[in-house]
């Protein structure tokens, strides 16, 4: 990625020679105010050139506080990947910095030593974190000590995530308490380190809100775990070569691995003043977005300064960039910037902050309506001036929020009834007016959707609410305009809106949760799929639903289910893996990955006897023979006589193991042996999501169980450690400390406790990956080693009822549970498809 | 029913109805081609190609409901009755398919 992208000049062609353009910065109001000239044509005035200082295509900042809480990948969030770039024609410099701009002769002269002549320059170089003056900050050398962070770039991101997978590393401190910084401290906390946060302020997130919605918010953000010290100033980063603590001003100490700095932000504009271009708080610019007193410059996004504001948000972004486009190109030269109003939303799951305009009544006659449900977390704060809304702060309920964003921006007239700002009286006119909204109207701030791109999704056949913000990825950001997107998408959709699946419903067909569809089968004693369709399903009979309730009866009801095989994925009906191709894969148990000379005697001969096109160890330790039709299933059953390994279920699949202490040298715990002993006891469990598990003999953790869903180390003094949470597949997450354990029996019940909590609480298809971290390892830990709310045993005996109602589901080999379950599908196909070796 | 009613087209006997249980498909061969005949928990049947328009998945193998049946591999689903994706995926055209006295299959075969 690191590599220059040289696309050679398009030379002037017979279109008449092209003028110029460069755009110093690459980020989000640089690579957006490039798509609006090019929107205008652009590409025919301008052969263009772009150089940005980070070595990447552009990519939406703002997520990336959902990528350090591992809710995104790092690869989802660009937005133009560097073959945009090639295909609009574009020159890129990824990685390159420009150093100085020659104004008069007009050059800009970059780090590569290049010297770029242009007619028109627009300068879009954004930000950086501000890094406060503290003692300790940077080593000797002059860089930034280690394990001291920014949180301002992919790069920053990507190796806060690392250094916080790091296993040693455990305690941050996260210096200020703004929306940055709460981001950041909720990010960090997702992957199992503790954070404080120290604000000098006095409370939280105070350019934000007054001191009564910060003591509320400090509730909420206390309540995932995050310390939080208001009043207090950092002095200096302790540590030599790397950070071990800060201390504050008061002297405290805060010992810690990590710290991060997310005091605000400065304008990067040191090109500017070295190039004699005016600069106050920012770069100076018109309401044409024009440097002041500068014919050819240009400036946009977070460098500048428009009528003494300087920005930190992208929606002020996105309306400069309309402007600079229809100046630059001519388009539209009357068009003028006037300023831009800004709304803020903490993006931390669980914690609904928003606010608007002012914190609180500055005039005599402003009125100011408040409501404060500290116990709830709910605080709402609206402040009215001459009818109109000014100004508002809304924790923990953020049912509201579109419409009242939508009232600040529009200046729209208010109900005389104040409370209906803040609740849900019937409908407020203020919901109806999506009609009314212009075409270019934008609806989500953070990925700068329009409300005509939203209604194009829709023409376009995305008639669900998820289908259209999926198509334009409007609401994909902070989340604040989902409800005005569900509007836009009904409106467009003429009423005749796919309705989503509820996303807490625990099967689409069912409006009930894990919880309440689990006491309605109970109570009504249903012990079917059908029979669950039919009492609970409004709409009847749902395929895409089927496979979930058939998890969660097996799970409920064990051996008392009525299992309707119908009702089963094909993996299910058959027992083996499916593959792209129609044949199937499998794989038997090999416990714990030890297998004996008789297995592979045997695997062989079945392996030549039926002429398996691919034989493969997988990455769970055991033999996979790929290609089988479906046919021949049950004869390769009983040629090879095994168990079933469940590669293929939404269940528990196998436990990984390293040679442990009978061989290794540095082994201190018989790992091979229990995980054998896991293997056997939980062997085929249904779960919501699959489940595999490993034991390692000693800290060096050959079997990865820092990345299972329940991983077991053996430490020193012949005790064991159980994570809970791991994954290392499209996510990486490092699993959190359960237990320590001195007894391979208690690994064991803990083991099952933990994995029937999972089977009972888990939405469908969530891993462990997700679960832990949405019911916290803490409240985990108080169930499942301290019992607090006296469930222990009850999972233990629902845990036991589903081991002893184990069957090898091989053994259908004899005798097909339905007609033809083992005929095949594809009779005409030439198989195999997949590459034999 | 006797061969080329309704449709015109050319029927097929495909055998006895209890090859197929309820809620699932089963493929057959016919002329050539293939045919995934579902047997939906109403009773009712249905029929479509049996090879997803998608990357040939085998549609007899997936999920069903009384309105589309879910490909195994990559989960577009298909109207039942109309052969319409409802996931943007291709679209099939249906066979009609009926029991006959001795309840076996009949598949008509437009022409
Ligand atoms: C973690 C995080 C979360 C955020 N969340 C939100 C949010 O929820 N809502 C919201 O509205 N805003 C949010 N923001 C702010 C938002 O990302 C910024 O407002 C926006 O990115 C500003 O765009 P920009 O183009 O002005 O600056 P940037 O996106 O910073 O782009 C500037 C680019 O110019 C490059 N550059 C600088 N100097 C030079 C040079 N001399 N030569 C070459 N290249 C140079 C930089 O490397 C950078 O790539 C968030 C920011 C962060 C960091
Ligand atoms: C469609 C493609 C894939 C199929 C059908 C598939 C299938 C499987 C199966 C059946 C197993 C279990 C083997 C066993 O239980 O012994 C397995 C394990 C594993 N797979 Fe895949 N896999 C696929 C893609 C991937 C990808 C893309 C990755 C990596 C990103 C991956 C990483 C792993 C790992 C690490 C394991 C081992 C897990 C463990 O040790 O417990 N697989 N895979
Ligand atoms: S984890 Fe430890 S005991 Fe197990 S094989 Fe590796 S070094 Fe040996
Ligand atoms: S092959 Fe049917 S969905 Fe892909």
């Amino acid at each position: 990625m690191t590599s220059l992208l040289e696309t050679p000049r398009t030379q002037p062609s017979a279109r008449g020679p092209r003028r110029r353009l460069v755009v110093i910065g690459n980020g989000m109001a640089g690579a957006r105010a490039v798509e609006e000239i090019l929107a205008r044509g652009g590409a025919a005035q301008f052969t263009i050139t772009m150089f940005g200082d980070e070595p990447y295509g552009n990519y939406n900042r703002i997520m990336l506080s959902h990528v350090l809480s591992g809710e995104e990948s790092d690869a989802d969030i660009f937005l133009n990947s560097l073959s945009w770039y090639r295909d609009n024609g574009i020159t890129l410099h990824a990685g390159v910095r420009v150093d100085r701009i020659d104004r008069f002769t007009k050059h800009v002269f970059s780090s590569d030593g290049r010297v770029t002549p242009y007619d028109t320059l627009i300068i879009a170089t954004g930000s950086r974190s501000h890094m406060p003056p503290m003692d300790g900050l940077y080593t000797p050398g002059g860089q930034v000590k280690q394990g001291v962070f920014g949180f301002r770039t992919i790069d920053d991101t990507r190796k806060m995530v690392a250094y916080a997978q790091h296993e040693h590393h455990r305690r941050a401190v996260v210096i200020g308490g703004g929306l940055l910084g709460l981001e950041a401290a909720y990010g960090l906390r997702s992957h199992g380190i503790d954070v404080d946060v120290v604000h000098s302020a006095g409370h939280l997130m105070s350019a934000q809100m007054g001191p009564d919605g910060g003591a509320v918010l400090r509730r909420s953000v206390e309540a995932l775990g995050i310390g939080v010290l208001t009043g207090s100033r950092t002095t200096a980063v302790l540590g030599s070569d790397r950070a071990t603590g800060v201390s504050l001003r008061d002297g405290t100490v805060i010992p810690c691995d990590m710290v991060v700095v997310a005091a605000g932000i400065r304008p990067n504009v040191d090109l500017a003043v070295l190039s004699g271009l005016p600069v106050e708080r920012a770069i100076v610019v018109d309401d044409r977005l024009r440097v002041q007193d500068e014919d050819d410059i240009y400036a946009v996004g977070e460098c500048v300064q428009h009528r003494g504001e300087v920005y930190g948000l992208v929606a002020p972004l996105w309306e400069q960039a309309v402007v600079l486009a229809n100046q630059v190109t001519g388009t539209d030269t009357s068009a003028l910037y006037l300023g831009s109003r800004t709304a803020t939303k903490l993006k931390v799951a669980g914690v609904e902050v928003a606010s608007m305009g002012l914190h609180g009544p500055e005039l005599d006659t402003d009125e100011h309506i408040v409501f404060s449900e500290p116990s709830r977390g709910v605080f709402k704060s609206i402040v009215v001036r001459d009818n109109k809304m000014v100004g508002a702060t809304l924790l923990g309920d953020s049912r509201k929020v579109a419409y009242l964003t939508r009232a600040y921006d529009h200046g729209l007239p208010l109900p005389e009834e104040r409370i209906g700002l803040m609740f849900d009286l019937g409908t407020p006119d203020g919901d109806t007016g999506v009609a009314d909204l212009s075409d270019d109207a934008q609806v989500c701030n953070c990925n700068g959707v329009s409300k005509k791109a939203l209604v194009n999704a829709v023409q376009g056949g995305c008639t669900t609410v998820a289908g259209a913000m999926e198509a334009t990825r409007a609401g994909k950001g902070c989340g604040s305009c989902k409800l005005l997107v569900r509007q836009v998408v009904e409106w467009a959709a003429d009423g005749d809106v796919a309705e989503d699946p509820a996303t807490a419903y625990y099967v689409p067909a069912i409006p009930l949760d894990k919880a309440e569809l689990m006491a309605e089968i109970r109570k009504r004693g249903l012990r079917s799929v059908s029979a669950v369709f039919h009492a609970l399903a409004p709409g009847g009979e749902d395929a895409k639903s089927k496979m979930g309730l058939a998890s969660l009866l097996k799970m409920m009801l064990a051996d008392q289910y009525i299992d309707e095989r119908d009702a089963r994925f094909i993996n299910d009906r058959v027992h083996a893996n499916i593959q792209r191709d129609g044949t199937f894969s499998v794989v038997p148990q090999m416990k714990g990955g030890v297998t004996s000379v008789q297995q592979l005697r045997r695997i062989a001969d079945v392996a030549e006897k039926h002429n398996v096109p691919l034989i493969k160890l997988t990455g769970g330790q055991r033999i996979d023979l790929l290609g089988i039709r479906k046919e021949d299933l049950p004869q390769v059953w009983a040629d090879l006589d095994m168990p079933s390994g469940y590669a293929y279920g939404k269940s528990f699949r196998t436990v990984k193991t390293c040679v442990g202490k009978d061989f290794c040298r540095y082994g201190t715990g018989d790992s091979t042996k229990l995980g054998i002993e896991i293997e056997s006891r939980f062997q085929g469990i249904e779960a919501p999501a699959k489940l595999k598990l490993a034991v390692s003999g000693c800290p060096r953790n050959c079997a990865e169980s820092l990345v299972k869903d329940v991983g077991v180390v053996a430490v020193e003094g012949g005790r064991w450690e159980i994570y809970v949470g791991g994954a290392a597949g499209a996510h990486i997450r490092k699993g959190d400390l359960l237990a320590t354990v001195d007894d391979p029996e208690e690994v064991k019940v803990l083991t099952g406790r933990f994995m029937q909590y999972y089977r009972a609480r888990a939405n469908w298809l969530e891993r462990t990956y997700a679960f832990v971290p949405r019911v916290g390892i803490e409240h985990l830990r108080d169930v499942i080693v301290n019992d607090s709310e006296g469930i222990a045993a009850q999972l233990d005996a629902a845990m036991q009822e589903s081991v002893d109602s184990y069957e090898d589901p091989w053994e259908e080999r004899t005798d097909p549970m339905t007609p033809g379950q083992f005929r095949t599908s594809l009779p005409l196909t030439v198989l195999p498809q997949v590459p034999v070796r | 029913m006797s061969a080329g009613t309704a449709t015109g087209g050319k029927a097929h006997v495909l055998g006895p109805v209890e090859q197929i249980p309820p809620g699932e498909g089963r493929a057959f061969a016919v002329d050539g081609g293939q045919v995934a005949v579902f047997r939906l928990r109403d009773g009712s049947l249905r029929a479509l190609p049996a090879v997803c328009p998608h990357k040939g998945g085998p549609l007899a193998d997936g999920t069903i409901d009384l309105n589309v049946v879910v490909c195994p591999l990559h989960q577009h689903a298909f109207d039942l009755a109309t052969g319409c994706s409802t996931t943007g995926a291709g679209n099939l055209r249906p066979y009609e398919v009926l029991l006959d006295g001795q309840q076996n299959l009949v598949l008509q075969m437009p022409v």
